[in-house]
């Protein structure tokens, strides 16, 4: 059987993004009020296990750290079609950065027992470092392969990959177990069926904290946060207007001029 | 204490039904409006997203979701297309006399098709002279051996053309009694039965509404819903409740968009330099907008969870029925005159959101007849 691990987090609403704001002392984001959505870039990580649940006899785990109400998009990926839940949730745990946060999602993936598979979003919406999926491969100490955007071969042992690149692609061969972090083009995620959500209420979240998962405090949350954010600032973001008049084809070779100005057209 | 916030699985049930809407009948709202045909790409899709077997108890195919979860997704795809809603509405209308008054055998012959949607369902009550009064019905039946033969004229029926399985109201032809009623399931393509005209509605484009006509149309005994005779209670216990509560959602999902696309509209268009939206004038009819959204809300809900805990709410569903249909024409109105110039303009979806308000208001009874119900209600306790 297939054992699959979907590491999913809980983000503020993308569109109350201008809602969220910035801590001037501790220089983190404030979230607090906003409503919790399963991560964008998550749904194609847990669309990519469930088209290989449909495919293979696998066993499906969804595994998010947080405060309570994110076990709200462990729900959801429950009734999605995850088997199994689990929250990694404790005060101790507040204030993570991607190193802690990879460190905490290791101990619980150590903790769920061996996974073939683990699959992450390539990024958060909210922190979008990009960094938990390679920390997370390096505790685990089994390789891992970036920005998937398509799962070429998924039999046997080495699977095939392809990954995005800035101006390409390469295709990867990776043994399982391995980390994949995916990109948005490697699916289009399903939504929610009214079935699905009648089949989580007879399905478990699993809810563990620093005991459970017999971490010291010091090696999580903040204390164990080796990044220091030295400076956060809002980034003003402005529309300038401006009206072309003419006739049509005045104002559409202007439009065109204006765009190809501006960087948006080739100039072949 | 009363809790008035949705449980976890309802916020998903309304998550899943805006995603749906969003993502199968946004698209498809253009082309019915443009042709005012039933686009059977929402019907399939409507099936496929399990959307008429909420009420349906499990054990005949359905979710057994209730009726808060109804109303949750009406609300939601009245938001995006009331056509749809109105459609989907009526489905349900069609399909509770089934299930509060049919024999085994006839709740395992219909609902596992009206379920999926393989099967579609409507109810036939209202005739030319009228729809509130059914005891005024012309249509008339009678027994012949092993059948019921029935004759007359339905009209502005909701899914007409699309539906074949019908709740068919009729009254006893042998008999001098008004109230000698009976409700029979008709279905498509027997032989006497036949939809005739298709109405073209002011606003709901893309919901057939429409004629039926019964000529000496041979239904089997099987086929009566009910007692012979008690048909007044088996077509008023599925209108008062599942059709006015249908058509408090569809009135919530339109005073919805209305709001949002206010909202949108008067913080972006500029005047004096500035949003309308900082106009008192803008923000009071903003405000109103969203005071009577919130408190059909509460009636709406009240009433779909006094439903789903087995209580009678027919006259609950009646105040929140004339409530949120009345507000939402006036939010409709509203959200016009807040366009100005570009809410008399097809571009803009304010437009659709005033012509379908306008339907709003007779369907499932008036306003009028709404407060003929509540003052019969209230005033019970006084009568001599």
């Amino acid at each position: 059987m297939l054992r699959i691990v979907v590491c999913v987090k809980a983000v503020p609403d993308p569109k109350e993004a201008g809602r969220i704001r910035i801590d001037p002392v501790s220089r983190a984001l404030v979230r607090a009020d906003l409503p919790l959505v399963l991560n964008p870039l998550d749904k194609n990580a847990m669309e990519a296990a469930l088209e290989l649940k449909e495919q293979f006899d696998a066993h499906l785990s969804v595994l998010s750290m947080g405060p309570p109400p994110a076990e709200s998009v462990v729900t959801e990926c429950l009734a999605l079609g995850a088997d199994q839940g689990y929250l990694l949730s404790d005060r101790a745990l507040a204030g993570a950065d991607a190193y802690a946060t990879a460190y905490t999602l290791a101990k619980g993936i150590e903790k769920i027992g061996p996974a073939d598979l683990v699959l992450c979003g390539r990024a958060s919406s909210d922190g979008s470092t990009e960094w938990v999926g390679p920390e997370l491969a390096t505790l685990l100490d089994i390789p891992i392969v970036t920005m998937v955007k398509e799962i070429v071969e998924c039999t046997g042992e080495w699977w095939k990959v392809k990954a995005s690149l800035d101006n390409g692609y390469r295709v990867v061969r990776v043994k399982l177990p391995a980390v994949l972090t995916v990109t948005r083009e490697l699916n289009i995620p399903r939504t929610l069926s009214f079935s699905g959500i009648i089949q989580a209420r007879r399905k478990q979240i699993t809810q563990w904290g620093i005991d459970d998962l017999d971490v010291p405090e010091e090696a999580v949350g903040l204390k164990g946060s080796p990044t220091i954010v030295s400076e956060m600032t809002t980034r003003e973001s402005k529309r300038d207007v401006e009206m072309i008049s003419g006739t049509r084809e005045e104002m559409a070779e202007r439009l065109i001029q204006e765009l190809a100005d501006a960087g948006f057209l080739s100039s072949s | 204490m009363i809790d008035f916030s949705f449980s976890e699985e309802q916020e998903m049930l309304k998550q899943a039904s805006r995603e749906f809407a969003e993502s199968k009948i946004t698209p498809k709202v253009p082309e019915m409006e443009e042709t005012g045909k039933v686009s059977d790409d929402i019907v399939k899709a409507l099936g496929e997203a399990e959307m008429m077997a909420l009420t349906i108890p499990e054990e005949y195919g359905g979710l057994g979701l209730g009726y808060t979860a109804r109303l949750i997704a009406l609300e939601e795809i009245a938001r995006v297309s009331v056509a749809t809603a109105m459609m989907l509405q009526v489905f349900a209308l069609g399909i509770e006399p089934i299930i509060l008054f049919g024999t085994e055998e006839q709740k395992e012959k219909y609902l596992p098709g009206l379920a999926t949607g393989d099967r579609l369902a409507t109810v036939a009550v209202t005739e030319p002279g009228g729809g509130s009064d059914p005891g005024s019905c012309r249509t008339s039946y009678y027994r012949d051996g092993d059948d019921y033969v029935i004759s007359g004229r339905k009209c502005f029926i909701t899914n007409s053309h699309i539906a074949d399985t019908l709740t068919v109201l009729a009254k006893d032809g042998e008999s001098d009694d008004p109230r000698a009623l009976a409700t029979f399931i008709v279905e498509g393509g027997m032989a006497g039965f036949r939809p005739t005209h298709e109405e073209h509605k002011v606003g709901m484009r893309g919901c057939n509404t429409g004629e039926l006509v019964f000529e000496e149309c041979r239904v089997p005994k099987e086929n009566l819903l009910g007692q012979d005779g008690k048909g007044m209670r088996v077509a008023m216990s599925a209108i008062g409740m599942v059709g006015r509560g249908g058509m408090v959602g569809c009135a919530l999902g339109l005073h919805t968009a209305c709001l949002e696309a206010s909202l949108k509209f008067a913080s972006e268009r500029i005047l004096y330099g500035k949003p309308i939206s900082v106009l008192q004038t803008i923000q009071n009819k903003l405000a109103e907008m969203k005071i009577e959204l919130d408190a059909g809300r509460l009636l709406g809900y009240r009433a779909a969870s006094m439903q789903d805990q087995g209580m009678r709410a027919d006259n609950e569903f009646a105040v929140a029925k004339h409530f949120t249909t009345e507000a939402a024409q006036k939010a409709a109105k509203m959200a016009v005159d807040i366009h100005g110039g570009y809410g008399c303009m097809d571009e803009f979806a304010v437009t659709r959101y005033y012509r379908d308000a306008a339907v709003l208001g007779p369907s499932a009874g008036t306003s009028d007849i709404m407060k003929v119900i509540v003052a019969r209600w209230i005033l019970k306790p006084y009568r001599k």
